[in-house]
């Protein structure tokens, strides 16, 4: 009896195992932003940076520094909807070419976006919100 | 009879394993554009030949300022494109593609590559160094020209690629992403779509296929 038990729990314990490790370590919240971000990254940012975001030579920066993507959190909303005119570093690589924005995304666009590109490129598992976005546009340069 | 027709059906199969080896060796790409035939004297007889749709003489300023010409391309197999250095849309993955087929065949004396900018006002041979350099291109195998609009909206149109300035468009230009393959004779053999994953897998054969034909 007492193995039966026992057994069942070995059972129990491995199918949860199983089940836990095919969940991502995301919220569902955040996958879900990040599937609709993928959309929006392939219609507006895919031609320089890349299906993988591998970006271009020295001329379009990869998206995958995850140092700068965490340092500069809260200016990236502020990069996607009124691009960028200054040289930025990424990897340890100068980028100087100028980055055109796109103004007409709404705030959650932007975070569908932000939340795919940080996630997939990036090691981020937090999404970002349209909240988030809107307060960040307020501080744009 | 049995084996009488065992016999047949493995010599079918036979003839048709050996033509099928053939065909694949003596695969040719097409030739594309407008041809006419025309009457020559050869030897004291009348023969018709055809002339094909060729690529007319140019000069084009490069990357490095100086003027090269179609004999820079002469007896090559050459890739030719149309694109301009601050193109928001279709250039970076366009030009993603052909620095992949570039990265390939460098090196090699009979591949070569060709970039017209449709941009010039702005793309000067000093923007499309930089731009050349940024992109990885790091020899004259890949050249990138300006001329003036009407040299190089005229050579488009000899390649069968649409150009066009227009305000409309994003970055002012509106154009078409198409990859053309140019044989030794200056022959269009092959246009592929530069934004086309499927295409560009394409052109990477058809370029091989191109090369064999020439030996």
């Amino acid at each position: 009896m007492r193995n039966a038990i026992l057994c069942t729990f070995a059972i129990g314990g491995i199918i949860s195992a199983i089940a836990l490790s095919c969940q991502p370590n995301v919220s569902i919240q955040t996958a879900q932003y990040a599937v609709n971000g993928q959309k929006l990254y392939q219609s507006h940012c895919q031609n320089c940076h890349g299906a993988k975001g591998e970006g271009l030579g020295a001329l379009y920066p990869p998206l995958t520094d995850t140092t700068y993507q965490r340092e500069n959190r809260r200016q990236l909303a502020c990069i996607v909807k009124y691009g960028l005119d200054e040289p930025v570093e990424i990897h340890g690589k100068t980028y100087d070419g100028t980055m055109p924005g796109v103004p007409q995304l709404s705030n959650i666009e932007i975070a569908y976006i932000l939340t795919y590109v940080t996630t997939t490129f990036g090691a981020s598992t937090n999404s970002f919100t349209q909240e988030e976005v809107q307060a960040d546009l307020k501080s744009c340069n | 009879m049995i084996s009488n027709k065992t016999t047949y059906l493995f010599f079918l199969m036979l003839a048709a394993l050996l033509s099928a080896c053939t065909e694949k060796n003596s695969k040719k790409l097409p030739i594309i554009g407008e041809r006419e035939a025309v009457e020559k004297l050869v030897d004291g007889k009348t023969v018709v030949d055809t002339v094909y749709h060729q690529i007319p003489n140019f000069t084009f300023l490069n990357q490095d300022s100086t003027l090269i010409t179609d004999k820079d391309f002469e007896s090559k197999v050459y890739v030719a494109n149309f694109f301009f250095t601050h193109c928001p849309s279709i250039c970076p993955t366009m030009q993603r593609n052909l620095l992949k087929v570039y990265e390939k065949y460098k090196g090699n004396e009979k591949v070569a590559f060709l970039s017209h900018s449709i941009d010039f006002k702005y793309d000067s041979p000093s923007v499309l160094k930089s731009y050349a350099t940024k992109l990885g291109v790091d020899n004259a195998q890949w050249q990138f020209v300006t001329g003036s609009k009407k040299d190089i909206y005229g050579i488009a149109e000899k390649y069968l690629v649409y150009t066009k300035e227009d305000a409309a468009a994003p970055g002012g230009y509106d154009h078409q992403g198409y990859l053309v393959l140019i044989d030794q004779q200056k022959r269009i053999r092959g246009a592929y779509d530069g934004t086309n994953d499927e295409q560009v897998a394409q052109l990477f054969t058809d370029l091989e296929i191109l090369l064999r034909e020439s030996l």
